[in-house]
């Protein structure tokens, strides 16, 4: 047996787990769910199987079937495995795993579980068929299935009108990015005459100017997919929307899914875009991540918290591709991963504590009522505030390490960020966890099942660990010819941020610090928020998230309306009007006049069949 | 005189415009009926007389087709008249007008 094949069942599964579940099993709740949950945890098994028996750099690294070939062009569905393939592998079944075993303690409830769990299947497979995929058109169709399942996951809800809004956006701006992914992926094409990743690298390598002047818009084009995806300005507005799904879906999208995708085509094709492209996408990662770090302040909602801190974060890694720099870029992926799954779950822990409650100032004392949670939901925010020895401050180091080196004002950036991004959580954890209950349903909250806490257990320990189980070194082996070395003893991998770049990681956690402290001295026993006092409008356009929604609103939807509306008049006047009821009428007429030689009368058909009968012998005998 | 092939043939014209005029202006269905036989007799009138002119029987042997069938048109004819007449009361082609819409 080919050890490939493994991988072809790791990606089908899914699939397989959704249609059975849509097709046969919608009345079985309890089958749905082991089916959806045994194929997503299989697939974890199978690929690490897959890793024991070939290694991180197996020989073969592509397994392909031709899928479609006109003339000389040829498309293969081939799975692609090479280190940062199967390290998204493992990271995106890994992950899926823990939260399909904690969605069936989460969803419980939920009548329409069945339907629940096939979009959660659907949702890996399309997003593992974006990790394997070997060319740009297999990817690019897995793309558009993860947009089809977060609309379906989104709108879970669909009674709910918000809910039903917010899959439609991120439906919607999605496609907007699409748009310009793909038309970059149609201009690789022209130029390089190929789609297939490995046949590109060597087409580009062969020719480094093969995309002429069009480098920067073929880059830039590229990232607008990746901006979409993940959520990056401008078009980050859906993220925040699409809390309005299930908590366990948001730490899907969060984590594993979807907002990962973005970043690990940018690092997959990163060898296409070139520097003027770069310096664009860093600058847009770094105002990402400020500006949605400063929303994320004045927000009260725990998921919406959590769904600012995933711009940010999302902003750090996308920052970190244009420093060219993939390795960090997929590391602090990977260990986000780890600590915001952990904290969209914790979060969810606490919204079914609290029947539904989401507003963090009607929560407080839940530290002692929910202590499983809480400490987990600890470990999460020390790892996202970039605190060491938790995996988010190497991470997050390496990010800025790579700022020093190459972009002073994008480190200046980073580490304003550093610093909010612990206020803004320890904010969070004051308000909702410590102090005293602020509301009845806080007051008679209840930890959750043991099903919902052993994810939250395993995924704290892998946000603990994520720093030092090499990572770094794995991603490395794929982006530099010469794999970084690992720190020979466990006390000197702990320390080695301070070691190669002391600048960035002793001001990445002087800010983290900064940060604590100063939400610790405003939130650690406040009943109400003090910041909207201190800061008067500007907190006001934090909390409204800078209006960009009504700009949008504003703008680009009155630029669509007033579009849609000019189009709406052509359909109904010129195509409508003139070309169909125009038709159809000059038919209507001669029908009509024509219904006037039909009297009814015998004899007048006899006298002019008779005329006929005359004329055509006149004319015969003639 | 000699009664020629043109004698003949002007009397069948004759009696076919009869008949065709008989068809188109009278308004009793049972009149209409006659004036049809008319035009048919009309024809077997001239198919007799270019038999004898032209020494060939097909002319004769297909009369007699011609006669036959017209004797079961006839009868279906007139089963179709009186059926017609108990369900409508009438035997006027201005009363037959359900083709129009």
């Amino acid at each position: 047996m080919h050890p490939e094949l493994l991988l072809w069942i790791v990606l089908f599964l899914p699939l397989g787990a959704a249609v059975l579940i849509t097709l046969f099993t919608q009345r079985n709740r309890e089958l749905s769910a082991a089916i959806s949950i045994g194929a997503v945890v299989a697939g974890f098994v199978l690929s690490l199987i897959f890793r024991a028996w070939v290694g991180w750099q197996p020989e073969v690294r592509e397994s392909a079937v031709t899928w479609l070939s006109v003339g000389s062009f040829q498309v293969d569905f081939g799975l692609r495995f090479d280190p940062l393939s199967l390290a998204m592998l493992l990271l995106v079944t890994g992950v899926a795993s823990v939260i399909h075993i904690y969605s069936w303690g989460y969803m419980k409830e939920d009548r329409s579980l069945p339907r629940y769990f096939a979009g959660l299947s659907l949702f890996t497979f399309s997003m593992l068929g974006i990790v394997l995929a070997s060319n740009f058109l297999q990817l690019f169709i897995f793309w558009e299935l993860v947009g089809v399942s977060s609309y379906v996951l989104i709108g879970f809800w669909f009674e709910r009108p918000a809910a039903a809004d917010a899959g439609k956006k991120a439906f919607i701006t999605n496609r907007l990015g699409d748009f310009g992914f793909l038309l970059g992926i149609l201009l690789v094409w022209t130029h390089l005459g190929s789609l297939n990743f490995t046949v590109l690298q060597e087409n580009f390598t062969a020719d480094p100017q093969a995309l002429g002047t069009l480098a920067t818009a073929a880059g830039l084009l590229i990232f607008c997919g990746a901006m979409g995806k993940s959520a990056q300005f401008p078009l980050h507005v859906w993220l925040p929307d699409a809390m309005e799904g299930p908590t366990p879906v948001s730490a899907l999208i969060h984590a594993a899914t979807m907002v990962a995708a973005g970043v690990y085509m940018l690092c997959r094709v990163s060898f296409l875009i070139n520097a003027p492209a770069l310096e664009i996408i860093a600058w847009i990662g770094g105002i990402t991540a400020l500006l949605s770090a400063v929303i994320g302040i004045q927000q009260n909602d725990i998921k919406r918290i959590l769904a600012y801190s995933t711009l940010s974060q999302l902003g750090y890694m996308v920052m970190a591709v244009g420093l060219h720099g993939p390795t960090p870029a997929m590391y602090h992926l990977t260990t986000h991963a780890f600590f915001k799954a952990l904290l969209f779950l914790g979060a969810g822990s606490v919204i079914l504590g609290l029947h539904h409650e989401q507003d963090i100032w009607k929560m407080g004392g839940l530290r002692k009522k929910m202590p499983v949670t809480f400490w987990t939901f600890i470990v999460g925010t020390l790892a996202l505030a970039g605190l060491p020895p938790f995996s988010g401050f190497y991470s997050k180091d390496s990010i800025l390490a790579l700022a020093a080196e190459h972009n002073s004002g994008l480190l200046i950036v980073g580490v304003i960020v550093a610093a909010l991004t612990p206020f803004y959580m320890f904010r969070l954890v004051c308000v909702a966890f410590l102090g005293e209950p602020k509301s009845d349903a806080a007051g008679h909250a209840h930890e959750s099942p043991q099903g919902m806490l052993w994810p939250l257990r395993i995924l704290a320990t892998l946000s603990i660990v994520g720093g030092f189980i090499g990572i770094e070194q794995l991603y490395g082996s794929q982006f530099h010819t010469l794999p970084l070395e690992p720190s020979p003893s466990f006390l000197q991998e702990l320390i080695a941020p301070f070691v190669h770049a002391p600048m960035a990681a002793v001001s990445g956690l002087v800010a983290a610090l900064v940060g604590l402290a100063a939400a610790w001295a405003l939130y650690a026993r406040a009943t109400e928020d003090p910041l909207p006092a201190r800061l008067g409008a500007l907190s006001r356009w934090m909390r409204d998230r800078f209006y960009f929604d009504e700009l949008y609103e504003a703008t680009v939807i009155r630029l669509h309306d007033f579009i849609a509306t000019i189009a709406a008049w052509i359909d109904r006047w010129i195509i409508s009007g003139v070309a169909v009821r125009g038709t159809h009428g000059t038919v209507e007429l001669v029908g009509r006049a024509l219904r006037l030689i039909q009297t009814g009368s015998l004899q007048t058909y006899a006298f002019l069949f008779a005329i006929g009968v005359a004329l055509v012998l006149y004319l015969a005998l003639k | 005189m000699t009664v020629g092939l043109e004698h003949y043939l002007v009397v069948s014209v004759m009696l076919f415009a009869l008949g065709l005029t008989g068809v188109i202006v009278r308004r009793s269905v049972l009149v209409i009926y006659m004036s049809l036989e008319l035009m048919l007799n009309a024809a077997n009138l001239a198919l007799v007389a270019f038999s004898r002119f032209t020494n060939n029987l097909d002319g004769q042997v297909f009369v007699f087709f011609v006669i036959t069938v017209a004797a079961a048109e006839v009868s279906v004819g007139l089963a179709l008249i009186v059926a017609l007449y108990r369900k409508r009361q009438a035997a006027h082609v201005e009363d037959l007008r359900t083709l129009k819409l």
